[in-house]
């Protein structure tokens, strides 16, 4: 059974967010997905300055079975990327909600995770979808 | 004769299933604007021995006394063990196999392409090859754009004279893309940056030796293009790297791509086709690479094996989102080359390159020296050069190949009326000085005649 922190938010395209207190907004991918996916061989990061809107792409994740993209939770500017999975992708696999974070945006909204799943409706939608990821 | 298994009850109960009354109605939304092939207009099918006759007639048509004509194709020397190789049953496919790995001596020959090719361009990786050069040209800037994704624009500077059919082919491959292809005059023959009006180009497209036969001054234009942030691409005839600079180490950046034909490497002109593409790159660009990659690993018992890499990409996997259409290369010739390379070796086409090269220079000088021809551009050339010829070139061109069966050179002015005078001539080792001497005095004297 995969992770969920309670105190995350989630997507129904398996990123997870964290807003932290200074306002900006981490985000990953979910324990679940990541066990998807399999070992992840690369991650293609975005540039920091880019402003994207909720729902953009964003980042490619690269498994040894698939390529996906990853989605921006919410919208905003880009301010930092995790550059150690240049050289360690797998921290995504290892440590998906710790070091395996991908990017973090400055929201351009104040309650940017409105419209976000909590843990208990990302849990649900899991298993309602796991057949089809 | 069709091959379906299906029996009529099975046909009807896959119909009664998803709803539809016959197997034309699937094809309803198709409109009925578009036009309907009319397939009563193919003749009757041919016995094997009307075949073979039409086959024979239609081979006979590639006898020539000697060619002359280069302009992509090329005639080289291809030694008998190569096609002799490359026909046994264990090679002989056009297709990478389905489920690759189980062809393993498939899979090493392809691993020594791809490491034939990335060390004659000098860059770190080269594919299982594309279909040919042009589609080749339309995949490199694809990729090219891919990797350059935070350029202003998507504006790919095509640096004076590239392979115009390649550029045509590549056009119809980006064109929908929201990609410009900007062709920019060439300046006396060659590629000047200072001519080109576009200032911040995405990708930057050269070719050496160029479409004329000429050498561009691939440093300066690298180190234009780096300047600008823009990547470039290396249109390149393989065998000429034998001798030229290789494209990764142009300038002190190096080209990023390097694309081209392979069909001088050991595959016959055979009419214009079919040929093969490769494709190079520097490491950090191999994951927008398309088509196929084969990796060298180690298997469960601690062997070298050969593995298809990279594949997440590809359109199998990342459907709409691929780097790609291409999810395959073109086996049986990227086999001939491989061979033809391991023969040759690297003296074999240096020597190959060097001959080719004296062999123009002597059917230049010889025919400059009949009056009638002269070099319509000053750079340095390669195994090709134009010619300006005080005659009618349409005709001394047909003349040539209906009274002499000599394929006389390409005649420039079907693409450029300013050079309605001039002929891309090549001669390559297979031109002895004998047969040039001919051709020249045929030349002399049908322009004699007017």
């Amino acid at each position: 059974m995969s992770e969920t922190p309670q105190e995350l938010h989630y997507t129904n395209t398996h990123e997870w967010a964290r807003l932290d207190p200074d306002g900006t907004v981490c985000v990953g991918i979910s324990d679940f997905a990541q066990d998807a996916l399999g070992d992840v061989v690369f991650i293609e990061l975005p540039d920091t300055g880019t402003e994207v809107a909720a729902g953009a792409e964003v980042a490619v994740i690269e498994s040894v079975k698939a390529a996906s993209d990853i989605y921006s939770p919410v919208s905003g500017e880009i301010i930092r990327v995790n550059d150690q999975l240049t050289d360690a992708p797998d921290l995504v696999n290892s440590e998906p909600y710790d070091g395996g974070w991908i990017f973090v945006v400055q929201p351009f909204s104040d309650n940017p995770n409105s419209d976000l799943l909590t843990a208990e409706q990302y849990q649900e939608f899991c298993e309602t979808n796991s057949n089809e990821h | 004769m069709p091959f379906i298994p299906h029996t009529s009850s099975e046909v009807e109960s896959m119909l009664q299933t998803i709803g539809v009354k016959n197997i034309d109605d699937l094809f309803n939304e198709i409109p009925d604007n578009v036009p309907v092939a009319n397939f009563q207009a193919i003749e009757r099918s041919l016995t094997e021995m009307e075949m073979v006759q039409r086959l024979a007639e239609r081979a006979k048509q590639d006898e020539l006394a000697s060619c002359f004509l280069g302009a992509g194709s090329y005639d080289h020397h291809i030694p008998a063990a190569v096609w002799d190789l490359a026909t046994r049953g264990e090679f002989l496919t056009a297709y990478t196999p389905y489920q690759a790995e189980a062809s393993q001596g498939t899979l090493q020959l392809l691993y020594e392409f791809q490491t034939m090719m990335a060390s004659l361009a000098g860059l770190d990786v080269a594919n299982a090859s594309v279909y040919d050069g042009g589609s080749g040209l339309g995949e490199a800037i694809l990729m090219a754009v891919r990797c350059n994704r935070n350029a202003r624009n998507r504006k790919i500077v095509i640096g004076g004279a590239v392979n115009p059919f390649y550029v045509q082919t590549a056009n119809t491959l980006v064109r929908n893309q929201g990609i410009e292809l900007v062709q920019i005059p060439h300046e006396n023959g060659v590629f000047d940056p200072k001519q080109c009006t576009v200032h911040d180009p995405n990708v930057v497209v050269v070719q050496q030796p160029n479409f004329f036969g000429l050498l561009e001054n691939v440093d300066a234009i690298t180190n234009w293009a780096a300047n600008r942030n823009a990547m470039v691409i290396a249109v390149v005839n393989p065998l000429t790297l034998a001798v030229l600079k290789p494209p990764g180490e142009w300038d002190e950046a190096g080209a990023d791509i390097c694309v081209g034909d392979g069909q001088p490497l050991g595959v016959p002109m055979a009419s214009g086709g079919p040929s093969f593409g490769f494709l190079c790159s520097k490491m950090k660009h191999v994951r927008q690479m398309p088509g196929r990659i084969v990796g060298r690993t180690i298997d469960a018992n601690g062997d070298t094996g050969y593995t298809l890499t990279l594949q997440a990409r590809e359109q199998h996997i990342r459907r709409a989102k691929a780097t790609s259409n291409i999810c395959t290369n073109q086996g049986l010739l990227v086999t001939a080359a491989t061979i033809y390379m391991s023969i040759m070796g690297v003296s074999g086409l240096r020597n190959t390159a060097s001959r080719c090269y004296e062999n123009t220079q002597y059917l230049v000088a010889q025919l400059e020296a009949t009056g009638r021809a002269q070099r319509a551009f000053n750079s340095p050339y390669f195994h090709e050069c134009v010619l300006r010829c005080a005659g009618n070139v349409a005709a001394l061109t047909k003349s040539m190949i209906t009274d002499h069966g000599i394929l006389a050179g390409y005649p420039l002015g079907e693409l450029d009326e300013s050079l309605d005078d001039c002929l891309l001539l090549c001669a390559t080792e297979k031109r002895t000085h004998d047969e040039i001497d001919h051709f020249v005095e045929l030349f002399n004297h049908i322009l004699e005649e007017g």
